[in-house]
């Protein structure tokens, strides 16, 4: 077995080149190289976390102005409505106000139309109760001969007439 | 000829043969440049070669540079699991220690093309003199945090809680035996673990070899069956590179808990 029955005589050049290489590789690789390689990574990891966080902050903006936008809008809606609401209440006020102004007009001409047909209706009234009266002593002067004035023939009418 | 030197000593792919420079010493010990201590430099520059793929820094990375940061992140989300957020600070080390480990056991099998030219894989994760070395590093590392933050507080780590007053010394004692023991398991593991799968394989190749020497009937029926079993193991060698250098950086991660957090 080399390893031992060459010890004592390599052994110190085994000990010397190893620690000369190791050494070498230490500060060059370990100390040189390694902590720059990571730095690069944790430079990337730092850099990924950043974009990561940039981009939840970006959304995160979005929502809250997507948020206001939806509130704007609801508010611009309900405003929207009040003045539809309003404009329909000042519109039917409006036209109940026209309605009675016009229902006043036709009432007003009924009654017009009304007196006129009473005053007419009275008028023919008494022409027929003054016909009736002429009637009356025509027919009294007639069968009986006697002579009766104008104002007892009315008088008799008009009880005659209030009999039905 | 074959047939007469198809003698395979398994345990030769494990012997360290000196390159260059043998005479080089340092305080009188001989330093020579040898073949596990080319493989290290090797298994370095792949790793560097590998790293520079995720110094593009892009933002949007490529795959090259998507495979440095799943290594790297690898690393870092093991010792955040285990150790929180002070598992920050031992990435470079971890790190260092899982890449150099995975890139020695892999290059450790690479079979072909260079086995042709001449040049065999070594692997050097398969020497404890490698394995212990990197062990006691991190032993060094759980001791030196263990007593710099806690001080001599840091040996209430060998008394867990709820422990009767009555069990403490002994408690103590099994605790700091169980503790000393982790060193020779964290490094013991890798090397048993990277020997033993390249011995197996140095041994059923030498079965195809042998079985084709003895003639076409035994190659069919010995070496053939060797064959596929050596790839299927081949495969299974790769996924033990990759577990055992997991299981290093692990243990490591959760031993440094240990001296960073007590209990």
């Amino acid at each position: 077995m080399p390893q031992i029955a060459q010890m004592s005589e390599t052994f110190a050049s085994q000990l010397f080149w190893l620690l000369l290489v190791f050494g070498i590789l230490f500060f060059v690789i370990g100390k040189g190289m390694v902590p720059k390689v990571m730095d690069t990574v944790g430079l990337r990891d730092k850099q990924i976390a950043d974009d990561l966080a940039a981009a939840q902050a970006a959304r995160d903006a979005a929502d809250a102005e997507e948020e206001a936008w939806r509130a704007r809008e609801n508010a611009n809606r309900a405003s929207a409505q009040a003045l539809v609401g309003e404009a329909k209440a000042k519109a039917q006020a409006s036209t109940e106000a026209r309605l009675a102004e016009v229902q006043a007009g036709i009432d007003a001409r009924m009654a017009q139309a009304e007196a006129r047909i009473a005053t007419a209706r009275d008028a023919a009234a008494g022409e027929i109760e003054a016909v009736a009266a002429d009637a009356a002593k025509d027919i009294v002067s007639r069968f009986a001969g006697v002579n009766v004035d104008q104002n007892a023939a009315l008088g008799a009418v008009k009880k005659a007439m209030a009999h039905g | 000829m074959a047939a007469d030197t198809a003698k395979v000593d398994p345990m030769h792919q494990f012997a360290i043969e000196p390159l260059f420079g043998s005479d080089w010493t340092i305080a009188g010990y001989n330093i020579a440049f040898t073949n596990s201590a080319l493989w290290m430099l090797i298994a370095g520059i792949c790793l560097w070669i590998f790293m520079i793929g995720g110094m593009k820094r892009a933002v949007v990375p490529g795959r090259w540079q998507m495979a440095v940061e799943t290594m790297t992140g690898f690393i870092d989300d093991l010792l955040e699991a285990n150790m929180g957020k002070e598992g920050r600070k031992y990435v470079p080390y971890v790190f260092t220690l899982f890449m150099f480990i995975l890139f020695a056991n892999l290059l450790g099998l690479i079979p072909l093309p260079l086995a042709m030219a001449g040049l065999h894989a070594f692997t050097f994760t398969s020497h404890f003199t490698v394995t212990g070395v990197l062990a006691i590093m991190t032993f060094a590392i759980v001791l030196t945090v263990g007593f710099w933050k806690h001080g001599l507080h840091f040996f209430s780590l060998f008394v867990p809680h709820g422990t009767p007053t009555l069990m403490i010394p002994l408690i103590f004692v099994i605790e700091l035996i169980s503790f000393l023991f982790r060193p020779f398991s964290l490094g013991l593991r890798l090397f048993v673990a990277m020997m033993s799968g390249h011995v197996l394989l140095e041994v059923l190749s030498s079965f195809v070899i042998d079985a084709a020497n003895a003639g076409p009937a035994y190659g069919v029926l010995i070496g053939g069956p060797s064959f596929i079993l050596m790839i299927a193991i081949c495969a299974l060698e790769l996924l033990v590179a990759g577990i055992q250098a997991y299981v290093f950086a692990l243990l490591t991660s959760l031993y440094i808990n240990d001296a960073e957090h007590l209990h």
